[in-house]
């Protein structure tokens, strides 16, 4: 398994830990179950505290929580499963969320796009995931036609200021 | 029509180029049939008994001369030189090889067209009234919205992975001929008293194996929030769709289980909370854009009594039947509606041949402003014809045996393949739908029964749209042996119901003459006016029950 980050493959600083496995040092990913039974002994431990919800465990439930959580990670139980892009947006643009939302379990590569598209910023990809088949998966639409979490500017939009006769230039369009 | 501009162009061309590549990693071995299923599958290729297939989107039914001639020659040049219009508006290829879709795109791509969400589970292609622009009564024509929804759904990075498939139909008349209230979602136009353009929205209707007619959420969303409200509803529906059962995940199986004002209450919140945000409201220069491409075509002013119309249907039998069956009133004085019935006795329904296509085509050109529609029905529509040309129209047609003069009567059937192509199916369909229209061959006779809509699925999936059938036919499979289920009673129209399973399911060899039977009964009981499903909601299953089963 790897990571990618912000674009980036870079090393994981976090372990994910089963509910009956001991906390190891450094930052861990706990389910949310455990989250609720053990915050206390988490908090105190003093390092970054991730949660992960699967699939039917909707965002509202830590909405009152995110401001002690670094990381929220999402499952994809199957990649047919396409829960969490809601759930990642509802974090995004409901609850504000700023930390790290990480895509995790079936992520192949053709839902990179969608899932940057929905706000997701870290994604634990299979080891045969090159950083090319990355670049290609998510570089596979230049313009988007509605608008998502990403912000890339919709079709719609671009034709607006195309028809305002604002300058947009040639290059702004092909490099979005 | 619309015509696609430099960013519609070039998200068609990339997405021609990223399934080449999905392809070229299937044929090197690289992806294995598993892995290379959900990726086809968004592309509209499905494999199917003998071969794979491809599914073609044609959006809300519309159609040019010049894409419809493409078809043809793609049909002849990957095909068999045939192909078949779906129920869905769009149209399948049955055996083009897998290397040579990539190609096939290309060329779609180079007349606007593409194969993008015509299967797997997501947003699929919108369908509308094959009427539009050309209906009287119309509030606007649906295209203009079915077009915004296209975008707006294509690609869509949170709703391209649902529990299942979603279909949107859209309808601009109180006459609905999109079936809208058998669909995920239902929009139906409407204007208010201040003459503002709104949406009534119709959710959770559908077929398949739990066939439910759709419930109204929303009276009047207007025009700047409808894509917020979409967003919306299909958001509660990812969220809380079931995954757990691929017969229980369509949104008509949510909006059972928790109820209609349950669903309206979520849709609501959700709607406030995606409405404030503003990101997707509907900007007017948009819509005017849209609404230029669907302006009316350049009508002459004409009187819409037309003397040599008349005197060619007193001279000429054959063309008044056709006339009879096949043209409707349109809105524009001088002008009419075509069906051409792709229905000839003892064919499979919705095929046409790739010259067939090239003639429709010519037609278009030459009489209806280029462009063509398909209907639901699985017949093609040349919208707007003036009267007089009308004699010249149907002898091209004639021609070409698209002439076949029973549109709306019982020769006149929806079909899914069945069994002579799909996978999924228990029974044969096109055969049954041929031995019927054999049987009611008579064209004096199907006048006389007058409009009566016969569809026949071949498995509980229901693609024939059984449940909305007049008479809704349905194979089953028993011990190996194919029988073959009969409701009454179904519509998919402003007065959409499901059929009554009038009892025990009929042998292949007995259920043609139990549909005459029925037809019978009706003839004998009908009051003055009446069509057969208007008999059958005065009097009920009984009668035709008591006929069915008196000798069992």
């Amino acid at each position: 398994m790897q990571l990618i980050k912000n674009g980036k493959f870079v090393a994981d600083e976090w372990t994910h830990v089963a509910d009956d496995e001991p906390l190891p040092e450094g930052p861990v990913i706990v389910s949310y179950q455990r989250w609720l039974k053990e915050q206390n002994v988490l908090l105190a431990r003093e390092t970054p505290i991730g949660v992960q919800l699967k699939s039917g465990e909707e965002p509202k439930l830590i909405a009152d929580h995110l401001d002690r959580l670094a990381v929220v990670a999402l499952e994809f139980p199957a990649y047919r499963n396409g829960r969490a892009y809601s759930y990642a947006r509802l974090l995004r643009e409901r609850y504000d969320y700023k930390g790290e939302v990480r895509a995790v379990g079936a992520v192949l590569r053709d839902q990179f796009y969608f899932l940057v598209r929905c706000g997701f910023d870290a994604l634990e990809v299979r080891d045969n995931i090159t950083p090319e088949i990355f670049a290609e998966s998510i570089g596979t639409f230049t313009h988007p036609y509605q608008p998502s979490t990403d912000g890339a500017e919709p079709v719609m939009s671009l034709r607006q200021r195309l028809a305002a006769g604002a300058t947009v230039r040639k290059n702004e369009l092909a490099d979005r | 029509m619309y015509r696609y501009d430099e960013f519609d162009h070039r998200l068609v061309t990339e997405r021609v180029e990223q399934f080449r590549g999905q392809v070229a990693r299937r044929l090197s071995g690289e992806l294995s049939e598993d892995e290379f299923k959900p990726l086809r599958l968004m592309n509209g290729v499905y494999l199917q008994l003998h071969a794979y297939m491809l599914r073609i989107a044609v959006p809300y039914g519309t159609l040019s001369s010049r894409q419809l001639r493409k078809l043809a020659d793609i049909a002849r040049k990957y095909d068999k030189g045939y192909g078949h219009f779906t129920t869905r508006q769009n149209l399948q290829l049955n055996w083009p090889a897998l290397q040579d879709i990539p190609a096939l795109l290309e060329e779609l791509a180079s007349v606007e067209m593409h194969c993008i969400q015509t299967s797997g589970n997501c947003i699929r292609n919108v369908t509308s009234d094959h009427y539009a622009g050309a209906a009287a009564g119309e509030v606007e024509d649906p295209r203009i919205v079915s077009e915004i929804i296209r975008q707006w759904s294509t690609f869509h990075p949170e709703f391209s992975f649902l529990p299942r498939k979603f279909k949107i139909a859209v309808s601009g008349t109180e006459h609905d001929r999109a079936a809208i209230k058998v669909h995920d979602i239902g929009i139906q136009i409407l204007k208010n008293a201040a003459g503002e353009i709104g949406y009534e929205i119709w959710v959770g209707g559908g077929l398949g194996r739990t066939p439910m007619i759709g419930k109204k959420i929303g009276d009047f969303i207007r025009r700047e929030d409808l894509l917020a409200y979409l967003e919306a509803t299909l958001r509660v529906y990812n969220m809380q769709g079931r995954r757990d059962n691929l017969y229980k995940s369509r949104i008509k199986i949510l909006v059972h289980e928790i109820g209609a004002g349950e669903m309206k209450k979520l849709v609501e919140e959700e709607f406030a909370e995606v409405k404030a945000r503003g990101a997707l409201q509907l900007p007017d220069i948009e819509v005017e854009r849209i609404k230029a491409y669907f302006a009316a075509p350049a009508f002459e002013t004409l009187p819409d009594a037309t003397p040599e119309l008349d005197a060619a249907i007193a001279r000429d039998p054959k063309f008044a039947d056709w006339v009879k069956a096949s043209v409707t009133a349109h809105k524009q004085p001088g002008y009419a509606i075509v069906n051409i019935s792709l229905k000839p006795i003892g064919k499979p329904p919705g095929d046409a041949t790739s010259d067939q296509m090239d003639v429709v085509a010519d037609v278009a050109e030459k009489y209806a402003f280029s462009e063509i529609r398909v209907a639901h029905e699985q017949n093609l529509c040349l919208a707007n014809v003036r009267k007089k040309d009308l004699y010249e129209v149907w002898k091209a047609l004639d021609a070409a045996e698209l002439a076949t003069p029973n549109v709306g009567l019982i020769t006149d059937q929806i079909a899914c393949p069945g069994l002579d192509y799909c996978n999924l199916a228990n029974a044969r369909s096109i055969s049954i739908a041929e031995r019927i229209s054999e049987r009611f061959a008579d064209l004096k006779l199907q006048h006389d029964i007058g409009r009566l809509h016969i569809n026949t699925s071949g498995c509980i999936n229901a693609c024939g749209h059984h449940h909305v059938g007049h008479i809704g036919i349905l194979g089953v499979d028993k011990k190996g042996v194919e029988y073959y289920q009969v409701t009454l009673g179904g519509a998919a129209d402003e007065t959409a119901a499901v059929g009554d399973i009038v009892g025990p399911a009929f042998t292949e060899g007995e259920i043609v003459d139990a549909v005459d039977t029925i037809v019978k009964t009706y003839l004998g009981i009908r009051k003055e006016g009446e069509i057969f499903l208007d008999t059958y909601r005065r009097v009920g299953v009984e009668p035709f029950k008591e006929k069915l089963y008196a000798a069992h």
